[in-house]
């Protein structure tokens, strides 16, 4: 038996019982990172592939919100920081061992690039908001028009981009993938917490950023063809988690005693019901049937998997961050 | 030049004098506390045994806290001691994820804050002020460097351990058995 009790006071906020100064503003800015990581890379994807007319939601309208998810992802990171007067310090140093320094570097890069790509298939973008019928959207085609023509953007930087728009691709590919991948390697990076501690977390969060792109995809495109391959790959890509879940906590298992005990969270302790119910259940399987009975002909709202998936996502990452912080050493 | 600190856990009596002295030293916030006292009490009843251990930041060689901040605000000086510059900290937590000794806090002011080693008074040649305060003079300080400094001797004839050694940190607080 051994017992470790404080005998002098150090019940300083976040950090007693255990630490906890991350929360919703930190789940919330890994998801949006990761949504908007998994769309751009099925947009710059099919356009390197010659879909663009064949798939035309992918790669040309749903850019447009990523600008919007890495924006508030942004904003969230920066409100999230206690000591944000001195915030351009992040964006003045680069560090090439922190994980952090990386994921903001990355975000910027892709904020820029995230403006300029539906900013050249404005046109596009005007034609299926009034498809839809979605004309309280004009405010925000028109918003971007406006900064094209009369205020940050000179119409010559857009034309450029369209002129050399493969070459951007290839730059967004690569740069989505390593946001997808930074929001799980935010978190492996801390060997403090066993928890996030393993090399899967990376792998994971990659995955789980590109399914929940794939349902946004899925959810909002009005072509058949588009919805069905997203579907598909949806189920691929939630197939993969379930491998990576079940592997993260098998090596967790087969780990030292501050890692099984990071897994008995999700093995009878406090976390076993909202990660297996709610998040493998209804955010991985019931999305996947749902899916699969889709492909066999089944009507079913593609909304309703796709919210599931989206759901799911952001849970996943709401869990992964509290879960993380409560696992520890014992000293 | 490699600064460290050995701690006689048996001559320890967890007074709490160390705590009082840093808070008083370096202007801690009410309620806040860059060291704290750990009482530890081991084996089965009727053989049990206790000890307390006074614990604080461990200034690691393989600093986590220094590799995951992203601006550079925490870095390691002279003698390995490792500091945060106030001016240069955004306040993003990374370095108190990644303590998994608990030593780093988010000072009222937004910063990040803990021990330092007491580098000014260390500058000057002097203990720290938690050292320097011990009535049963069970903390010591010095160079490992050195060979024949006090430390140096007393972590080559003593039994000794550090905090959480599996965590990859090596830690150069030395407790001595």
């Amino acid at each position: 038996m051994e017992e470790r009790l404080f005998q002098t006071a150090r019940d300083i906020h976040g950090l007693y019982p255990h630490v906890h100064i991350w929360g919703f503003p930190i789940a919330a800015y890994l998801f949006l990172g990761g949504l908007a990581a998994g769309i751009l890379l099925f947009a710059t994807l099919y356009y390197l592939k010659g879909k663009e007319d064949s798939m035309p939601f992918t790669v040309k309208i749903a850019p447009i919100f990523t600008f919007w998810f890495v924006i508030i992802g942004l904003l969230l990171l920066v409100y999230d920081l206690h000591h944000p007067k001195y915030v351009l310090e992040l964006f003045t140093t680069f560090r090439i061992e922190s994980p952090m320094s990386w994921g903001a570097w990355t975000l910027s890069a892709v904020s820029i690039l995230s403006l300029l790509w539906p900013l050249s298939y404005i046109d596009d973008i005007e034609a299926y908001f009034h498809g839809r019928g979605w004309h309280q959207m004009d405010k925000i085609t028109k918003f971007l028009r406006d900064l094209e023509h009369k205020w940050l953007i000179p119409h010559f930087i857009i034309i450029t981009f369209r002129k050399y728009r493969t070459f951007f691709a290839w730059i967004l590919l690569f740069l989505s993938i390593i946001l997808g991948i930074y929001t799980g390697i935010l978190l492996s990076a801390f060997n403090a917490h066993p928890l996030w501690n393993n090399s899967i977390l990376g792998p994971l969060f990659l995955t789980s950023a590109v399914s929940t792109g794939s349902a946004f995809v899925m959810w909002l495109s009005n072509n058949k063809k588009e919805r069905k391959l997203m579907s598909s790959i949806d189920m691929a890509l939630i197939a993969t988690e379930l491998f990576f879940i079940i592997h993260m906590i098998m090596g967790m298992q087969a780990g030292p005693e501050a890692y099984k005990q990071a897994a008995h969270l999700f093995l009878g302790g406090e976390f076993t019901v909202i990660f297996w119910v709610l998040f493998v259940g209804f955010g991985l399987l019931l999305p996947f049937i749902l899916e699969a009975l889709e492909l066999k002909g089944k009507h079913i709202p593609p909304a309703l998997p796709a919210l599931l998936v989206l759901v799911g996502g952001f849970l996943l990452r709401l869990i992964m961050v509290a879960a993380g912080q409560m696992s520890e050493y014992p000293f | 030049m490699r600064y460290a600190m050995a701690i006689e856990v048996n001559k320890c009596v967890g007074c709490g004098d160390c705590v009082v002295a840093c808070q008083t030293e370096n202007n801690v916030p009410m309620g806040y506390s860059r060291d704290w006292i750990i009482e530890v009490a081991r084996g089965e009843y009727p053989n049990l045994f206790m000890h307390f251990e006074s614990q604080r930041c461990n200034h690691c060689d393989d600093t986590p806290c220094v590799r995951t901040c992203p601006t550079g605000a925490s870095h390691v000086i002279e003698g390995g001691i490792v500091k945060v510059t106030h001016d240069e900290c955004i306040g993003c937590g990374a370095c108190i994820e990644a303590c998994p000794y608990d030593a780093r806090y988010f000072h009222p002011d937004g910063y990040v804050d803990k021990c330092t080693f007491c580098d000014h008074r260390v500058a000057d040649g002097l203990d720290p002020a938690c050292v320097s305060v011990c009535p049963t003079t069970c903390m010591h300080f010095g160079d490992l460097d050195d060979p024949d400094s006090d430390i140096s001797k007393l972590i080559q004839s003593r039994e000794h351990y550090t905090l959480l050694p599996e965590a990859g940190t090596a830690p150069q607080i030395y407790y001595l058995k």
